[in-house]
């Protein structure tokens, strides 16, 4: 992967809730980039601060939320200060989104041509008959089947997944360079979910968008993702490219999902989950917020939150476990197993490196 | 779609034959006859006028007679004006109600989708508080107390309107003001509720996603998917404006069926009440036919059914 | 990133998680649907307030006997149409005064009533008390609208229940039967019955009663059709559970938020049947007292006495919005739908 300018810096963010039982500290610190041209996952459990952060990238914030800090930088502009016009301009635009249950995504009387075409009228001021041609365009492109003959049609006449690739179609007619897809799968049966990714990623090639992928499943990471952010009660605990989240986790958590996700090699016997449920946030936990469910705690975790430990070059974990005097842990079964398939695979490059470097010099 | 008119126009029919039979056999339950309003009569002159209203003939006669009649616009003679037949009482009378009724109608239930909206996208602001207190009142005043209101404010001490009677254009402005401040304030209540549905739901949330500004969204998306269901409550507006018209008649003295129909029930004038029994009945059941058949039209997912995948 | 400061010399011992944390932890205090329901009621200040005024106007009118300061039906002509007068204040419309021919005169002292007499809402035509009437008068309005309201929830939910239940041609039938009767106005109806049934209070109750019940069967029909798709109710059919059994068990806590709501607008709405019949008279006849007697009764001198018919429409007004506010914030705690 050459390396890509970035388009996206998210800046320390930290937003709270102000609701009837008191503030919710939603995202207490998180951090990330994005580079032109890939694909970053957002991985987490409901609740972990997932969707607030994409919707505060869209200025889409509910109206009892309050930035407390933080900056969201997009090409050299705070997203977070720019007026709601700007924004406008932006969104469906320069950034779109698309969301996770298509049934109720669409207006349900309005034909969907229409809906299509109506960010191509909003943003470039096409007229109706142009923007309905290019609709129809996108249509096919996304793979409605019979296009011509459908684009007259009205939501309720499409099933699901047809309609999930109709809110595609919407967020990529303006050839968008920030897509965020928030668990646009989830709502899906397995086989069209399948298909619904091929797509993205097709598109993705075709139009070279950014994609932020949130989900909590981690399959579809793997097959999506080039890098990933695990989040846990409104802050990142861990990122990295994929093969290092997937293969070398260094957090208790990722650790945590990775083993309960069943694969092929898994043994028979109890599945192993995270027991306990995340914490309330309206009184976020002194020190490490995984402290309580996490089997590997340390004393210092309940006193100070851990700061970033580096990795690699791109591979950063928050946990005291990666502390030069933390006492060294055993992970889980199928975690050591990730990490010799990961041993193997560093090998296997080093040695490709070196016949290429070989290569090179002949 | 003329499938379901017909069976719909069915409907309405057997609905209507019911009616009619049962409100017949009500009346006949029930005491009183023409002779009540006469002085004493020998009984060979009773006999006379109870033959002249066919009421001398057996009950499935009568029956069978009453409902043909009512087929060809034939109510009978009226008890309390013995010379007047029922159909032409109605008729001369159902003019100020159908112009009252109408003028209620589209004077409430305009304004109250407007505020209804306005409620909804400015909710829980002082906006949103005010039209619903309004909307509140409206519901909660009864309309002849608030008829009688009018009268003495507007007409007796400010006398910008006549307070009774019937006569030009003015005439009809405070009593169309008490009829429709019910539908007003059920519309407004209404609307509000199902624009604050709409705008919570997700495609709301993807129409602004798209850039579209508030207002934006709101005029081509927000307004359509909320005033479609408004047409479902036109049906019970209509019954409250029939109810309400009884009242608004009798205190300001409005020649229409409403006032009649008081009228003859404290005259048991029993051939008008069923006859206007019978004429309610049939503007009411038009009047659901109709917003039945508008909604199936406005509503893309009951006009096109299923899917053509 | 890696950090510079000092830690304590144990901080990468394990943690102790028996003496520090609960990750089984519940945050917010467990609560049964009821009491979250009135957790969420108590913070609609509007709708409290509104459930005060009903309560205040429910004693004062059922207590009306220990109240009334005077006989509401003692009949007084030579103490007839006298403004209310409260002892001590001397605001014109609360001293006992009147405007009669332009000029205020002192209405007491003209009638010959007593230095002590006093009546808080003045007298009627008759010099009947206009408070103790409008006591009685209330609690009679209330009562008839709470019994019809009970025959209505009686017949609405046993026919919407039974027609929702039992499905197929049954509900069929029973919903054109709903339809027959809703394609008659409502007042239409009420107004028959009363025919038949000769006016008085049982007849107007029974009256108003069968004219609404309509609407609820209407709404717990909907509501059971739902519910007895819920996979809870399979389980009860599965275990041989009785149809009755099932409805009382189940189905009926179920539906109880909707009957209570419901119940909470049809109140208002028989209080105004009522009152509408009363004033135009084949309602509750004279003498008794109803607030729509009283309105009509103060209808009659509205232009030059208007206090006989303000006080009464006040009551009615306001007893009729508390309903409707109250009836709202019951709907909202029964059923929070509001995000954020």
């Amino acid at each position: 992967m050459q390396s890509k300018e970035t388009i996206l810096k998210v800046n320390h963010l930290k937003i709270n809730f102000n609701t009837y039982a008191g503030t919710v500290k939603a995202i207490r610190d998180v951090s990330f980039d994005l580079k032109k041209g890939e694909t970053l996952a957002i991985v987490g459990e409901s609740g972990s601060g997932k969707t607030v952060t994409t919707r505060s990238i869209m200025g889409l914030l509910a109206n009892n939320a309050v930035v407390e800090g933080g900056t969201i930088q997009f090409h050299d502009k705070d997203v977070l200060k720019m007026s709601q016009k700007q924004l406008e301009g932006l969104r469906g635009a320069k950034i779109a989104q698309i969301f996770q249950d298509p049934m109720t995504s669409l207006d349900p009387t309005m034909r969907i041509g229409r809906q299509i075409a109506e960010p191509l009228m909003i943003h470039k001021g096409v007229k109706k008959d142009k923007a309905m041609a290019q609709a129809l365009e996108m249509m096919k492109l996304v793979g409605i089947t019979d296009a011509e003959n459908r684009i007259n049609d009205y939501p309720h006449q499409f099933s699901g997944g047809m309609r999930q690739r109709i809110v595609i179609a919407i967020a990529l007619i303006n050839y968008p360079e920030i897509l965020i897809a928030d668990e646009p799968t989830t709502a899906l049966d397995v086989t069209i979910q399948a298909q619904i990714l091929n797509l993205m990623r097709e598109l993705q090639d075709k139009i070279s968008t950014s994609i932020i992928f949130i989900t909590h499943d981690l399959g579809v990471v793997a097959g999506m993702a080039d890098r990933v952010a695990v989040m846990y009660a409104g802050k990142i605990v861990e990122y990295g490219t994929v093969d290092e989240i997937f293969y070398n986790p260094k957090h208790p958590y990722t650790w945590g999902l990775l083993s309960s996700m069943p694969t092929l090699d898994t043994d028979s016997g109890e599945l192993a989950s995270i027991p306990g449920t995340p914490p309330d946030l309206l009184d976020p936990p002194k020190g490490d917020a995984f402290a309580a469910r996490n089997p590997y705690a340390l004393k210092i975790d309940t006193e100070q939150e851990p700061p970033f430990f580096k990795v690699s070059d791109t591979h950063y974990a928050a946990t005291w476990l990666l502390h030069p005097d933390a006492p060294k842990v055993t992970p889980p079964d199928q975690i050591i197993q990730r990490q010799a398939k990961f041993a193997a695979m560093q090998k296997e490059a080093k040695q490709q490196h070196k016949i290429e470097e070989e290569e090179e010099q002949q | 779609m003329a499938k379901y008119l017909v069976k719909r126009i069915f409907y309405l029919l057997l609905t209507l034959f019911i009616v009619i039979t049962v409100t017949f056999f009500l009346m006949k339950l029930l005491p009183g006859t023409p002779l009540q309003n006469q002085q004493k009569l020998s009984p060979s002159q009773q006999h006379l006028i109870l033959k002249q209203y066919g009421l001398t003939k057996p009950v499935w006669q009568q029956y069978l007679i009453y409902v043909g009649g009512v087929f060809q616009g034939n109510f009978g003679t009226s008890f309390q004006f013995s010379d007047q037949p029922v159909s032409y009482l109605i008729s001369s009378r159902i003019g100020p109600s159908l112009l009252l009724g109408i003028q209620a109608m589209i004077i409430g239930v305009i304004p109250g989708i407007l505020v209804g909206a306005l409620g909804a996208i400015k909710k829980n602001t002082w906006v949103d508080t005010t039209t619903t207190i309004v909307s509140i009142l409206g519901i909660s005043i009864p309309s002849f107390v608030l008829a009688v209101l009018l009268q003495y404010f507007v007409g007796l001490k400010l006398q910008w309107f006549p307070i009774a009677d019937w006569g030009g254009f003015s005439y009809t402005v405070l009593p169309t003001i008490a009829l429709a401040a019910s539908p007003f304030a059920d519309t407004a209540r209404f609307t509000r509720t199902e624009m604050v549905d709409v705008l919570n739901s997700d495609y709301i949330e993807l129409a602004r996603a798209k850039g579209l500004s508030k207002w934006g969204v709101i005029y081509h998306h927000a307004l359509r998917n909320s005033l479609i269901p408004v047409v479902t409550i036109m049906g019970p507006l209509a019954v409250n404006i029939m109810t309400g018209s009884m009242v608004i008649e009798n205190i300001f003295s409005i020649p229409g069926i409403g006032e009649q129909f008081v009228k003859s029930i404290l005259t048991n004038d029993y051939p008008t009440i069923m006859a206007v029994t019978i004429v309610y009945s049939v503007m009411l059941m038009v009047v659901l036919l109709i917003t039945d058949i508008v909604y199936g039209i406005i509503d893309p997912r009951i006009r096109i059914s299923g899917k053509s995948n | 990133m890696a950090d510079e400061v000092k830690l304590p010399a144990d901080s990468f011992e394990p943690l102790d998680k028996s003496k520090h944390l609960d990750s089984e932890k519940i945050a917010a205090p467990n609560l049964t649907f009821m009491q979250d329901a009135w957790r969420r009621l108590k913070k609609n200040k509007s709708a409290i307030i509104a459930m005060i005024i009903l309560i205040i106007f429910f004693v004062l009118a059922f207590g009306s006997a220990f109240f009334s300061p005077h006989n509401p039906n003692a009949v007084n002509p030579q103490l007839a149409n006298l403004p209310p007068k409260w002892p001590g204040v001397n605001i014109n419309g609360l001293n006992g005064t009147l405007v009669q021919a332009g000029s205020r005169v002192n209405a007491y002292q003209a009638a010959g009533a007593g230095a002590g007499v006093h009546y808080w809402l003045g007298t009627d035509y008759l010099g009947r008390d206009m408070l103790s009437r409008i006591l009685f008068g209330t609690r009679i309005s209330l009562t008839v609208a709470i019994v019809a309201t009970a025959v209505d929830l009686l017949i609405g939910v046993t026919f919407g229940l039974f027609s929702g239940w039992k499905g197929g041609w049954v509900d069929n039938f029973m919903q054109r039967v709903i339809e027959i009767i809703m394609s008659i106005p409502t007042l239409v109806v009420v107004v028959l019955l009363i025919l038949i049934l000769k006016p008085g209070m049982s007849s107007i109750t029974l009256a108003i009663a069968f004219s609404s019940w309509t609407t609820m069967a209407r709404l717990i029909r909907a509501q059971t059709l739902e519910l007895k798709e819920q996979e809870y109710v399979l389980a009860a059919k599965t275990l041989g559970e009785s149809s009755i059994k099932i409805a009382f068990k189940h189905l009926l806590p179920n539906l109880s938020s909707i009957i209570i709501i419901q119940t909470m607008f049809t109140i208002p709405s028989a209080i105004f049947f009522e009152a509408f019949l009363s004033f135009v008279g084949i309602g509750i006849s004279a003498p008794q007292a109803s607030l729509g007697t009283l309105l009509n009764d103060g209808q009659k001198n509205f232009q030059f006495l208007p206090y006989q018919m303000w006080y009464p429409a006040i009551v009615l007004s306001v007893i009729m919005i508390a309903f409707n506010i109250f009836a709202d914030g019951l709907r909202d705690a029964f059923d929070p739908q509001t995000k954020g």
